[in-house]
């Protein structure tokens, strides 16, 4: 089993899911099934400069997050992965498997292809990896985002 | 907050189910107290939900995680339930805190649990705690493979 100590948030890498051009960026982990990562997708999409989405399923918050997160996985098989994540936060009451392939289909996805990679124990595993880099680096919620591996931004609660 | 080398106070309170859990019940092996304020708080929810996708690894270290809160085992359940979690929650109910207060982490101000983490050797003793700055706050799960490690 992977390590979950303490480390400090990877840099943006060619494996990370880019938006944007420039030098440093944004690292966003988010949850596709989080309403508060929904609500601050429209701000955080909408900035100038390189945005890397990093995934953070909580499963027993949000019990479809995992197959969103497969699903804009498999969108980005095909070259789609933030068509994918845009879709998913711009309409979050549209998201059981036969809404993911109206998306897919609305996308121009391969339909067998993308399910069959979002059924993938490979595309499960680089979800993981993502996971696994927040929780080592104490992502505690989401949506977290960090500048230059730096923190500057969790979601506010109450206890 | 109790202070690691110290003998863990013993305890039994009654599970999400009614039934009772004791510390000495996992004798042999190590817990890691979970002090919360209470079920269905939403940093609470928060805390245990993130707590759930790292259990395996967790356990995988021969750790059992135990929740606490002063909240009856009808609350647990439904907190469980509601949360998809099947981590263990014991009522720390009557008297109030009572098991809170043994391990340094009631507030009586609110009457709740503060937001805590109690590491428990196999032999009783408190290897490791941690306690929030704020109740608002909770730690990360890094924060706990860090202890054990």
């Amino acid at each position: 089993m992977t390590e979950l100590t303490s480390a400090a948030v990877p840099p943006i890498g060619p494996e990370d899911h880019v938006r944007g051009e420039g030098e440093g960026g944004l690292i966003v982990y988010a949850d596709l099934g989080c309403p508060h990562c929904a609500a601050a997708w429209a701000e955080i999409a909408a900035r100038p400069g390189r945005i890397a989405f990093r995934h953070f399923p909580v499963a027993s918050k949000h019990p479809r997050s995992p197959a969103l997160h497969a699903a804009a996985e498999a969108a980005g098989a095909q070259g789609q992965f933030f068509a994918m994540v845009d879709s998913l936060y711009g309409d979050r009451g549209h998201v059981d498997d036969p809404h993911l392939w109206q998306r897919a289909e609305h996308l121009g996805l391969e339909l067998e292809r993308f399910e069959r990679d979002r059924r993938s124990p490979d595309l499960a595993a680089r979800v993981r990896h993502d996971f696994q880099s927040g929780i080592r680096a104490g992502v505690a919620g989401t949506p977290a985002v960090f500048d230059a591996c730096t923190l500057v931004a969790v979601r506010e609660r109450e206890f | 907050m109790i202070a690691a080398g110290t003998p863990a106070p013993d305890f039994s309170l009654r599970d999400q189910d009614g039934e009772e859990v004791s510390l000495s019940d996992f004798k042999g092996r190590k817990v890691l107290l979970v002090f919360y304020p209470f079920d269905f708080s939403p940093v609470c929810s928060d805390q245990l939900s993130l707590y759930q996708e790292v259990k395996p690894e967790i356990e995988a270290k021969d750790v059992t995680l135990l929740g606490v809160s002063v909240d009856s085992p009808y609350a647990h359940k439904a907190f469980q339930e509601k949360l998809g979690i099947d981590t263990i929650l014991l009522s720390d109910f009557e008297p109030k805190g009572e098991v809170s207060r043994a391990y340094g982490s009631f507030l009586d101000g609110p009457g709740m649990s503060n937001r805590t983490l109690v590491l428990i050797d196999g032999d009783g003793q408190v290897e490791w705690a941690y306690e929030s700055p704020n109740p608002g706050e909770f730690p990360g799960a890094n924060v706990i493979f860090d202890a054990l490690a």
